[in-house]
């Protein structure tokens, strides 16, 4: 048991007088698996009274928890909720799941992103959930004329033993509902958790497999609109003039113009990212209908000029200006510009001992580049949004991973009070990161506004393809210093990329070795980039973790114990003092990885590869095997060992897992978008590969670490170290090591050159 | 523009539409059948799968005079109570992530076993192939397929 002061977390448990609700579809916590009969199920109740504005309570002793973090599958309006109900004591199958609307009185940090939503909702969403449980006590305690201290709660009934009184939390909520929150409360141990660590289903699961209205895409009022947008073709392009005339006599188009989606004085926030701040846009009664007139619209389109603006950091703070540079850009560019600035002296990021003396004294140096390209998102659901804009308020409804940045920006542009702008959550069919950015509700609002209706603006697979807010294109050059007895000297990386670096300097192995250097560049580009699953360790894992699947084996060592090796030294005597990472949670996911794939007695027809990463928190060892059919890989097995700390839903945190070293895999193999003359070579799934059925391994294991330490991320760590697991298995299949992603593109080429 | 007679999970539907357009936006925008999904427009994704008189179909790319006559099945129509072997194995496996890919997939894995209820593991690929889950439940997906035979 811990003691948590409550004044730490009070705006989250201020009660507020108006419930949220209304039109929103409440989710059944018990349905399916152990369904219970209609009998043993509690109906809705007559009356709610809130305790804080994450729980309310039925006078029937029925309960409603609200998810307050956006859900783009990552499972934690069911996950999140489990946590304010293991503290609150209630029975799961008596819980109704609401999401809440985006409300910073009522709740914090509803952003889906950096894998932190259970890490940093973890002890808020106890707090609250114990909170609650000590006001509906202290309601027991003055209505039994009984000290709290001998009320116990179990399953959503209080009861006082001595006296033999039981009443069940409905009983109580009412008089609960207007007391004192309480300034410290009582958090359970461990080994009193009911809910956290048994798997419960995704509370969603019935209305999704059932065709519900439960997306952006899905919202309808009476008397809408439908809007489609016109970009130009390619970065560093504006548009001229346009001629609409065709497309307007079109049936159902009501109106043709363009919009500028920020005003230009804006001091935009770091998620404030924009491709193309000058937009056509179409409106008519249909998205068929739309979407077939902007094929007849005839646009001339220039190249841009460089042009300014004002943006915040990451992290807020004085904004700085930047600079979107002219020109169209290719490919083909990208690659030589990296490969020469690549060989630059760039900046020092992190220098321990002399790693350059150590490099002139070698025996030998090993040095490899390792290359990415850009990716594309391509979340299932394009970006869309629902807007209704009046002279006084404003509604809207579309998919966002993160509400507050463009809330400010919402109230800018549209002129009105940020409190006059109500922003809904809906589920959302896909996020990796590209839903932190949330233009496309700027867009729909400032249609919605022009106007004068509601509005529902829906992105083409190619619009959303095409528009920018991409994963880097990266390279990274590794170089280690042997002495003339194989033994590591000094351990050097540089990396890059366009228009960031993905180093992360106090990572692992750093910390590990006596002589180590790290540098960083950057090349500027008109192309936009956002966050990408895991941003910058999902290129940087797979190119450290291939070096060092090539160095042990330079080495005469089994990658594995050659991780350890260096872990071991990590730990014992840490070079450097700001190393990120816990050396001894970092090998233990390898020996469990060791352990769990049967590491030293494989079966004898894999081919198997290794790697290990540690990102948001937490720590990732994979090893992946696989199997030769003719001159095709196919991934066979994948084992993976998590700690992540406690997990609160482990089926569904193991369906993520999976979920991670799939998408990993795919863009192992296919991910790739190129472009030219500053247009994406690919606008839609005929021409970008992305990982399908057939291509899936065969079975995937995840295994987590058992241990009492709060939880980590989840939803990122396990990608980025599938890259290196993949081209390590490649190797021991081909005999060739892959530098560039993606590797079918070379497997091909082998394949045609042992034909 | 025409009027345009449909049979949709049983019942009759008048629609006025330009007979061009995709039944997938006749069943979203004018029938309110929403569970039928947008995901590339081309039929390349399966996130539109329909049944037409029992065949899996990507209603992105079949115009809607095209299927006057014939019966649509939606994953709306697929069970009345939500509650066909498939729906029930996709709860048993807690397939979705973020979901907006498994009604399609449901409905390509309802028309393999009505043609197929015994499928082996590559005929579910095969089928399967031709829907795209980005968030990469493709395990859940088979195992569930798998499942759902079982029980029929």
């Amino acid at each position: 048991m811990t003691t948590v002061n409550t004044k730490l977390n009070r705006r989250s448990f201020l009660k507020v007088s108006a419930l949220a609700g209304g039109g929103m579809v409440l989710s059944f916590s018990w349905l399916a698996g152990c369904k219970p009969t209609p009998e043993e199920t509690l109906g809705m109740p007559k009356e709610w009274f809130e305790l804080n504005s994450y729980i309310k309570i039925g006078e029937n002793g029925a309960v409603t928890l609200y998810s307050s973090s956006p859900e783009f599958g990552q499972n934690i309006k069911t996950s999140m909720p489990m946590i304010l109900a293991e503290e609150l004591d209630v029975d799961w199958k008596n819980v109704m799941v609401e999401q809440g609307n985006f409300d910073t009185n009522r709740f914090q940090r509803q952003f889906a992103g950096g894998s932190q939503s259970i890490r940093q909702g973890w002890t808020p969403l106890r707090t609250a959930g114990a909170t609650a449980r000590a006001m509906l006590v202290t309601a027991a305690a003055q209505t039994w004329s009984v000290p709290q201290s001998e009320i116990t709660t179990a399953s959503g009934i209080l009861e006082h033993k001595g006296s033999g009184k039981k009443a069940h939390y409905g009983e109580m909520a009412s008089l609960a509902s207007t007391l004192e929150v309480p300034e410290k409360v009582d958090l359970k141990a461990r080994k009193d958790f009911k809910i956290i660590g048994t798997s419960k289903k995704n509370v969603d699961v019935q209305q999704i497999i059932t065709g519900k209205p439960l997306f952006g895409l899905d919202y309808k009022v009476e008397g809408m609109k439908y809007a489609s947008i016109i970009h130009p073709p390619a970065f560093g392009m504006r548009l001229k003039s346009f001629d609409g005339d065709k497309a307007k006599a079109m049936p159902g188009i009501q109106d043709l113009f363009t919009i500028k989606v920020y005003n230009e004085d804006f001091v935009r926030s770091f998620f404030d990212v924009v491709t193309f701040p000058e937009l056509l846009v179409i409106v008519g009664n249909s998205t068929w209908e739309v979407f077939q007139a902007k094929k007849e619209v005839k646009v001339e389109w220039e190249k841009a000029p460089e042009s300014n603006f004002s943006m915040r950091g990451f992290g807020g703070g004085e904004p700085s200006t930047i600079t979107v540079p002219e020109g169209l850009e290719n490919t083909v560019d990208h690659r030589s510009k990296m490969e020469i600035v690549a060989k630059n002296s760039a900046r020092v990021v992190r220098r321990d001992g002399d790693p350059e003396s150590a490099f002139k004294k070698a025996a030998k140096v090993l040095e490899r580049t390792y290359t990415a390209p850009y990716l594309a998102h391509n979340t299932m659901e394009p970006a869309n949004c629902f807007a209704n804009v009046g002279d006084e308020q404003a509604e809207i409804y579309g998919p966002t991973q993160w509400p507050e940045p463009i809330s400010a920006a919402l109230a800018d542009r549209l002129g009105l009070p940020k409190d006059k702008i109500k922003i809904n959550l809906p589920r959302m069919g896909g996020g990796f990161g590209l839903r932190a950015y949330s233009h496309h509700l700027l867009e729909a609002a400032v249609i919605s506004q022009k106007i004068k209706a509601p509005v529902k603006m829906v992105y083409t697979r190619e619009d959303d393809m095409s528009y920018g807010i991409y994963r880097p294109t990266y390279s990274a050059t590794y170089r280690a210093a042997l002495d003339e007895n194989n033994q590591l000297l000094a351990f050097h990386v540089k990396a890059g990329g366009i228009p960031e670096s993905p180093l992360h300097a106090n990572r692992f192995p750093a910390g590990a070795i006596d002589n180590y250097l790290a540098e960083g560049w950057e090349i500027p580009s008109n192309i936009t980039i956002g966050a990408f699953r895991a941003p910058r360790s999902n290129f940087i894992a797979g190119a450290e973790q291939s070096f060092l699947d090539e160095l042990a084996e330079e080495m005469g060592k089994d990658p594995i114990e050659f991780r350890l090796e260096l872990l071991k030294r990590a730990e014992t005597n840490p070079v450097g003092e700001n190393n990120d990472y816990d050396p001894k949670r970092y090998a233990g996911v390898l020996e469990l990885v060791r352990e769990k794939s049967n590491w030293n007695n494989p079966p004898a027809d894999v081919h198997r590869g290794v790697s290990a990463y540690f990102c948001h928190n937490s720590y990732v060892a994979e090893v992946l095997d696989l199997k030769m059919e003719g001159s095709t890989p196919k991934v066979e097995n994948v084992f993976a060992a998590v700690d992540c700390g406690i997990v609160v839903n482990p089926d569904a945190a193991a369906n993520m897992g999976e979920g991670a070293i799939v998408d990993g895999i795919g863009n192992a193999f296919f991910g790739e978008l190129g472009f030219e003359n500053g247009a994406p070579t690919k606008r839609n799934f005929d021409q970008y590969r992305m990982i399908r059925q057939k291509e899936a391994p065969k079975n995937i294991q995840v295994h987590f670490v058992e241990n009492n330490e709060d939880p980590t991320g989840l939803g990122e760590p396990l990608f980025p170290p599938v890259f290196a697991a993949v081209a390590n298995a490649l190797y021991k299949a081909t005999g060739n090591r892959l530098y560039d992603q993606p590797f079918q593109p070379k497997l091909e080429e082998m394949s045609n050159l042992l034909m | 523009m025409a009027i345009i007679n449909l049979t949709i999970n049983g019942k009759s539907k008048q629609v006025d539409v330009d007979p061009n357009t995709p039944v997938l936006w006749v069943l979203r925008d004018h029938l309110d059948l929403v569970g039928t999904k947008f995901g590339c427009g081309i039929a390349q994704c399966g996130a539109c799968t329909i049944h037409l008189d029992g065949t899996a179909v990507r209603s992105c790319s079949l115009p809607v005079s095209s299927a006057e006559g014939a019966e649509i099945t939606t994953i709306e129509g697929l069970s009345e109570k939500g509650d066909h072997p498939l729906q029930e194995a996709w709860i048993e496996h807690d397939v979705p992530q973020c979901g907006y890919c498994q009604a399609g997939q449901i409905m390509t894995a309802a028309a393999l076993l009505k043609d197929n209820p015994s499928p082996s593991d590559e005929e579910i690929e095969d089928a399967m192939n031709g829907n795209i889950c980005r968030c990469g439940t493709y395990l859940r997906i088979k195992a569930a397929v798998k499942t759902a035979a079982q029980k029929l």
